[in-house]
């Protein structure tokens, strides 16, 4: 074995004041070998990130490292001065971030940042700056370096501005690369495209990568080694391809049982009970204890210590688990066969063109076709989902079809009535039997209003629920409904969880009793094993109230668990629809391929090979002629150029619109 | 003095402020009784201020002018609070051309110093305190009808509001449930930043004679007056100078001490 890179041995970082520190990493011992990618896993709020900051020395301003040795190279990074430890730094210990938005400077030319790196840490290129920077933007693989170099952040798309911050890491010819959630940020495609980049480079430059992520998915596809972190501590180190195989943690095993697959559905998906302990308080025994389904008396007695399985692997449990995970059946999948004129949602042709205004009098020189003619239908008690990568329009059907944003045009039949053609005030009436569900539940709550008023904000505006004491036990029993305390009516949204924020607003949309609930994208500020509890209860009530869901997000595998039937969308229009065992077995349209193609799965056996997808999605305001996707599509033909395809039936329900089905 | 006491002097201040502004006539000193027995008599141990250069009592003067402050101050900040926010609050909300219009009438006020056009207003009113008042809040409103706009706009579409639109809630309760408490907050400490340098402005406007006309008291006034005497009654000009410098300090504490209490990052 190659002696280790980096070593870490009793790192602990404190947050806080002094009386009662939170303990965000409690004793962390990691060895990263040359060459290697380890994977820091773990949920937010694990001291994951702090682990990395604080070997880095680049903690926030109340934290501080109160013990621990980092060795780097055999130098100690907590013993050098601060001069020497900003050699280091961007040096041989490179890093990149989460957000390649906010990690750029917008007022410099990325070419100089990029140069700035070099000045700072490969003098021997100085003489060779300008060609040095080509050089680094054509090895991450961006069009054009010489053009690039001379642009600003804003004209990059988030995909590259990715790209110019491992060029920028690079720079500095690191022999460790630090990534904290690199593609967390990014689209499944763009975030394909920069994975395999870094996979390339490490190859080729011989570095090691500590990949912080909390995506099982992106480290079963990046990581040689696996090291899971739950409340401060390490609990697993192991082999990727054995942790994998066999995690040994409850913690670890519970992360991939929550996880949604196809496989799963019908069926609830496992949840872990309870949260993450505060770190502020004083533990004696396993930290997970309290969580755990498999929990004796000894697991409270005493701090668990680190116990060896075969080949390096280590798990921190007295009663580890052994065996592989329980293999996944074959889900079931009850649709119907539709009936003409049955839709609950019946979109036909949805437009949302917002008008783009210039000059003095503020003339209309041109739309965003943000929806272009979206047709779409939904049965009762079924679940649409509506796929796409940011920007191509999701959100905007969504809202457009509720009226949140007036439709430019086209029809939407809702239970025998044209939305889109309602007055305002029969609208308002029609607004109890569809709801919508944002992502960020923090934000769709009013702060200082308390939880019983939001939830009885509907029963209020539609004018049910009866009287102020009715209206009381209404808002109690909904509360109920969604898993909350019924003491939660008093307290305000600042005091939940994010999961429980959540449940909130599913119970404030329940409040007037919709037929139709719009979940946009609802799960995808959650962790994982919060995002199962959030999908257990959609199924849950779908059963029970018999709701229907369009359901918006960018996530294939929640889509497989809960979809009926999909619609995948590209710049304004959908490209293929059908039921959801149909399109994710068998996709037709080369975008549907493409975008399934690039979802990092676990299954080494089920993996495909990522189709790679040139340059970025089109400005809505800008569409191409002929196919929206001609540009990037490698099967593009003549005719792709010239006109729009024609939808295609595949099956009785499935269509994709693409010239190469019109030709078979 | 424990610690929590010495942080409350800018408050006492504003108590007393407030106190002599709506009780002081009744302390019956009369601020413009003539004694020539007393001209320019200079601060002594019976008389902590001393007299003017007609004999006036300086303390009933200053309690006077008080009011004065205190009056303008109020008034100014409520009509140009009120009118301005309500403005701003209705442009962002509607948008279209009454947004269009009421920015363009913003940018015009801005590009115009204050003091300068309340200067122009009061000497085309005419001198008063009333007409002191309008002049002020003409300039006034400006700054919250800017603030309002910038607050309702970015909370127009935040996703609470959109909630709220969605299960039907009317226009109405939208504003007044969603809008108007969130939007409240900052506008109040631009109020209290306000009160600041309407006394600020009110002393410049009534020192070059547009405010309070003589015999009346106010603090802009006495210096005026006491000016002159500069050299042989310094206190004339020095104790309502300290009363405007210990209030504007009092006042201008008190607004950043809301705005951190209402800042959500200091929580």
């Amino acid at each position: 074995m190659k002696p280790a890179l980096l070593r870490i041995r009793g790192l602990r970082v404190a947050l806080g004041s002094r009386e009662r520190p939170v303990r965000a990493v409690d004793g962390v011992d990691l060895d990263v070998r040359p060459g290697e990618t380890l994977a820091l896993l773990g949920e937010s709020g694990c001291g994951k990130s702090m682990t990395a900051f604080g070997m880095m020395r680049l903690l926030p301003l109340s934290g501080r490292i109160t013990a621990g040795q980092v060795l780097f190279d055999g130098q100690d990074l907590l013993a050098l001065p601060e001069r020497e430890m900003r050699a280091v730094r961007g040096g041989s210990l490179g890093m990149i971030f989460q957000e390649p938005m906010t990690s750029l400077n917008p007022v410099m030319r990325i070419g100089d940042q990029i140069g700035e790196s070099i000045r700072l840490h490969d003098k021997a290129n100085l003489r060779r700056l300008r060609e040095r920077v080509v050089e680094l933007l054509d090895a991450v693989g961006i069009p054009d370096p010489r053009r690039r170099a001379d642009e600003y952040p804003h004209q990059l798309s988030g995909g590259m501005k990715q790209r110019v911050m491992v060029a920028i890491a690079l720079a500095g010819k690191p022999r460790l690369l630090i990534a904290d959630e690199p593609t967390t940020a990014l689209d499944v495609t763009i975030q394909a495209q920069v994975l395999t980049l870094l996979k390339d480079l490490q190859r080729r430059a011989g570095m090691a990568v500590l990949l912080i992520s909390h995506d099982l998915g992106v480290v079963a596809e990046t990581a040689d080694r696996v090291a899971v972190m739950y409340a401060g501590q390490l609990v697993e180190v192991s082999d990727a391809k054995a942790f994998f195989h066999q995690p040994a943690h409850p913690y670890g095993r519970k992360l991939f049982s929550s996880l949604p697959t196809f496989g799963k559905r019908g069926r609830e998906l496992e949840i872990i009970p309870g949260m993450v302990p505060p770190l502020d308080s004083d533990f004696s025994g396993c930290r997970f204890a309290d969580r755990c389904d498999f929990v004796q008396d000894d697991c409270c007695a005493s701090e668990p210590a680190w116990r060896d399985l075969e080949d390096g692997h280590r798990v921190r449990c007295i009663h580890p688990r052994g065996g592989p995970l329980v293999p996944a059946v074959d889900g079931e999948l009850a649709t119907r066969q539709r009936m003409p004129g049955q839709a609950l949602l019946d979109v036909d042709d949805l437009k949302v063109h917002f008008p783009i205004h210039k000059g003095m009098l503020r003339r209309v020189k041109g739309y965003v076709k943000a929806v272009d003619g979206v047709s779409l239908k939904l049965d009762s008690s079924h679940t649409l989902a509506l796929v796409g990568e940011s920007g191509c329009g999701k959100t905007t059907v969504g809202k457009g079809i509720l009226r949140l944003i007036e439709p430019t045009a086209g029809r939407v039949m809702f239970d025998g009535d044209d939305l889109a053609a309602l007055q305002a005030s029969a609208l308002r009436k029609r607004r109890a039997d569809m709801q919508i569900i944002f992502q960020d539940p923090a934000a769709s709550m009013n702060p200082r209003m308390p939880v019983g008023e939001i939830v009885a904000e509907g029963l209020r505006a539609q004018g049910l629920g009866g009287n102020r004491e009715a209206r009381q036990r209404r808002v109690a029993e909904l509360l109920e409904q969604v898993g909350l305390p019924a003491d939660s009516a008093q307290r305000y949204p600042h005091e939940f969880s994010g999961g429980q924020r959540q449940r909130i607003c599913v119970a404030r949309a329940l409040a007037v009793e919709p037929k139709l609930i719009v979940c946009d994208e609802p799960t995808s500020a959650l962790d994982v094993s919060v995002q199962a509890q959030i999908l257990n209860l959609f199924s849950e009530l779908q059963q029970r109230l018999k709701l229907s869901y369009l359901f918006i997000t960018h996530d294939i595998s929640v889509i497989s668990f809960i979809a009926h039937e999909i619609a995948v969308m590209y710049l304004g229009r959908i490209v293929e629809q059908g039921r959801v065992d149909e399109v994710l077995e068998q996709p037709k349209h080369p975008y549907t391929l493409a975008l399934l193609s690039a979802v990092p799965v676990i299954d080494s056996k089920q993996r495909r090979e990522v189709i790679r997808l040139e340059g970025d999605m089109p400005s809505p305001a800008n569409q191409p002629t002929g196919c929206h996707f001609h540009p990037r599509c490698a099967r593009a033909m003549p005719v792709c150029r010239e006109r729009y395809p024609d939808v295609s039936r595949v099956s009785a329900s499935h269509t994709a619109a693409c010239w190469l089905l019109d030709q078979n | 003095m424990n610690h929590f006491g010495w942080r409350a002097w800018p408050w006492l201040i504003l108590a007393v402020w407030a106190f002599l502004a709506l009780f002081g006539a009744r302390l019956a000193i009369d601020p413009n009784q003539i004694d020539l027995q007393a001209i320019l008599r200079p601060p002594g141990a019976a008389d902590w201020f001393g007299a003017d250069a007609l004999g006036r009592p300086v303390a009933a003067r200053l309690i006077a002018g008080a009011g004065t402050a205190f009056h303008v101050a109020f008034s100014v900040i409520l009509i140009s609070a009120i009118l301005g926010s309500l403005l701003g609050a209705m442009a962002a909300w509607r948008g279209g051309w009454l947004d269009r219009l009421l920015s363009l009438l913003v940018d015009l006020l801005m590009a115009f110093p204050g003091i300068l056009l309340a200067i122009a207003l009061a000497s085309i009113l005419g001198p008063g305190l009333n007409n002191l008042v309008i002049a002020l809040s003409v300039v006034g409103w400006v700054g919250y009808a800017r603030l309002a706009r910038a607050q309702i706009l970015s909370l127009k579409t935040s996703e609470h509001v959109l909630a709220a639109k969605a299960l039907g809630v009317g226009e109405g309760v939208i504003v007044l449930r969603h809008l108007l408490p969130l939007a409240a907050a900052p506008l109040l400490v631009e109020a209290t930043f306000g009160v600041a340098s309407v006394v600020v402005a009110e002393a410049g406007l009534s020192f070059l004679g547009l405010g309070m006309q003589p015999p009346d008291a106010s603090w802009g006034s006495m210096i005026r007056d006491g000016a002159r005497y500069m050299l042989v009654a310094p206190h004339l000009v020095a104790a309502p100078g300290l009363a405007i410098f210990i209030v504007v300090l009092a006042v201008n504490i008190v607004g950043d001490r809301l705005r951190d209490a209402w800042d959500p990052r200091h929580r």
